[in-house]
């Protein structure tokens, strides 16, 4: 199957720090891929390169076969990439519903004339209603964004993430910060998405939920890839737990 | 209504077209502009010279307005690459640079400004009711574009450009357009003052000025239409009506900008929110206690 994100030669300079050092990931059609790795490893550098927040000394990257390197965030948006934060970004200025239905209304705001004429909203609060319904919020969708606690500001990025309709769900740590039970939720709400037929790729710690609900496992150390495959196979490799794990947990099992 | 009435109710229309331009810029879309009497007086000189070339008023006014949302334009490509602070002093920087060009070039009247603008062909109450139907007009057109698509990526904008920008949003066009919207009233006000006035003076468009427009928008609530025609009223005849308070007119508007921002920075519009949430709390207190 031909990829669906294909992320090539990926190396990214921060001063004189190598951030990322010629990674390369492809991700298939429905997918469900994980990236774990230690903090400092270059995974949401990774991401902001896809996004466009990060400009790369070298990059290609192509989404359903279009290559979008050269191109801004906003319209690498419009071709179907929506990214969660890893610290949350909501419009502190807007209720919860506002929030997704702004998303909702991704084709009603390309065009500046179509933008200034056009004012019903219905449709897309509408829509909005049910993102939130669907990661579980819409009990405070009329609420202020101030004052929510994070699991609900977290699970209100993801359904403003899905309100754009995208082609790939990139999700940077969307479970950071939420109790046991908030992340389980989260992971299960995100894996029946993902069995819906949307191409997920999750950032994030939480090795349990990880390997729970992900189907394809990328471990980065210290700016390179050094594994990708199937979760258990990934998890049983020495170079990774080495790494991700700590050398003195590959000692203690030895 | 006496003329001195008349004159103020034309001055206060005027205001609020020039006040309603800088809330599109910096209450809707969050650009603060430090600048907006440049836009102005580009309106009021462009107008004032087509007037005295024998251009009919309409058109005149409608130059104006065209030249300053282009210039307008211009500058909003700046705050494509500088923010905040840096946008503000950049804006400052326009109003000035217009003051000094105005200023310098003999041709533009220098000084002395320009005087014996031709009237625009109204009596002063018909031209009272001209301006204050374009209040109207620009009142509905800022209500219209809050509700629209453009205004939600406006306030998107506002809040956070990149997340907005995550979210499909095309920051760079919602500037653009807010800074050229919000120019060319500006340029409809210069128009209609020369017009009215018809004697222009460089420091009729200084930075007091700026300073001014941005009060009336501050105090009225950023980004609130009623709240910014309330406080344009309210601070265009006060200076009027206690003639005392003209002769400090600098100092209380810097004292008012001051104290809204470190005490109020939702200006009336959130006062008045704040007072009804306060009653509805209440009453609701009562509700339970009765």
């Amino acid at each position: 199957m031909k990829p669906l994100l294909e992320v090539k030669n990926v190396t990214v300079r921060f001063g004189g720090v190598l951030a990322l050092d010629d990674v390369s990931l492809e991700v298939r059609p429905g997918e469900f891929l994980s990236m774990i790795g230690p903090n400092g490893a270059g995974k949401t550098t990774l991401m902001r390169v896809v996004t466009g927040t990060v400009k790369p000394v070298s990059a290609r990257i192509r989404l359903d076969g279009r290559d979008i390197t050269m191109l801004p965030t906003h319209q690498r948006a419009r071709l179907g990439l929506a990214l969660t934060h890893q610290i949350v970004r909501p419009f502190r200025s807007m209720t919860l519903l506002d929030n997704v239905t702004l998303a909702a209304g991704h084709h009603r705001i390309g065009r500046v004339i179509r933008a200034l004429t056009a004012v019903d909203r219905s449709a897309e609060r509408e829509q909005a209603r049910k993102y939130l319904e669907l990661v579980g919020i819409a009990e405070a969708a009329e609420k202020s964004v101030l004052g929510r606690p994070l699991g609900v500001v977290k699970r209100l990025e993801v359904a403003r993430a899905l309100a754009l309709e995208p082609k790939v769900l990139l999700l940077d740590e969307p479970l950071a910060g939420l109790n046991t039970a908030e992340a389980a939720r989260l992971a299960d709400t995100v894996a029946e998405i993902n069995r819906g037929g949307l191409t997920v790729v999750m950032i994030e710690h939480n090795l349990g939920e990880v390997l729970r609900v992900s189907r394809r496992l990328a471990v980065l150390d210290n700016g390179r890839k050094i594994a990708d495959g199937d979760p258990g196979a990934v998890m049983r490799d020495p170079a990774v737990r080495a790494a991700y794990l700590g050398k003195e947990y590959q000692d203690a099992a030895a | 209504m006496g003329i001195y009435e008349i004159s103020l109710a034309t001055l206060v229309g005027i205001n609020i077209i020039l006040a309603l331009g800088l809330n599109m810029i910096s209450g809707f879309c969050g650009q603060i502009s430090l600048g907006h009497a440049a836009f102005y007086g580009i309106g009021a000189y462009t107008a004032a010279f087509m007037a005295k070339a024998g251009a009919p008023f309409p058109a005149a006014v409608l130059a104006g307005m065209v030249l300053a949302g282009l210039v307008g334009l211009a500058v909003g490509l700046t705050s494509l690459r500088v923010r905040h602070d840096f946008l503000a002093i950049t804006t400052m920087g326009v109003g000035f640079l217009f003051l000094g060009v105005v200023r310098q070039q003999e041709i533009l009247g220098g000084e002395l400004g320009v005087s014996g603008i031709p009237s625009p062909g109204l009596e002063k109450t018909g031209y009272m009711v001209l301006v204050l139907i374009l209040a109207a007009f620009f009142t509905a057109f800022s209500l219209w574009i809050k509700r629209s698509w453009m205004g939600f990526a406006f306030e998107a904008v506002a809040d956070d450009e990149d997340t907005a920008r995550v979210l499909t949003v095309d920051v760079a066009a919602c500037k653009l357009t807010a800074f050229a919207m919000g120019t060319a009233m500006a340029g409809v006000a210069g128009g209609l003052y020369a017009s009215f006035a018809r004697f222009i003076m460089p420091d009729d468009f200084g930075f007091i000025t700026s300073i001014t427009v941005l009060s009336m928008v501050a105090v009225g609530g950023i980004g609130s239409v009623f709240g910014v025609i309330i406080s344009t009223v309210i601070l265009t005849l006060m200076p009027e009506f206690f003639r005392f308070i003209s002769d400090y007119k600098l100092l209380l508007y810097g004292a008012l900008l001051f104290g809204v921002m470190r005490f109020a920075p939702e200006g009336l519009a959130g006062f008045t929110r704040a007072v009804r949430k306060a009653g509805i709390r209440s009453a609701g207190k009562k509700e339970a206690a009765g």
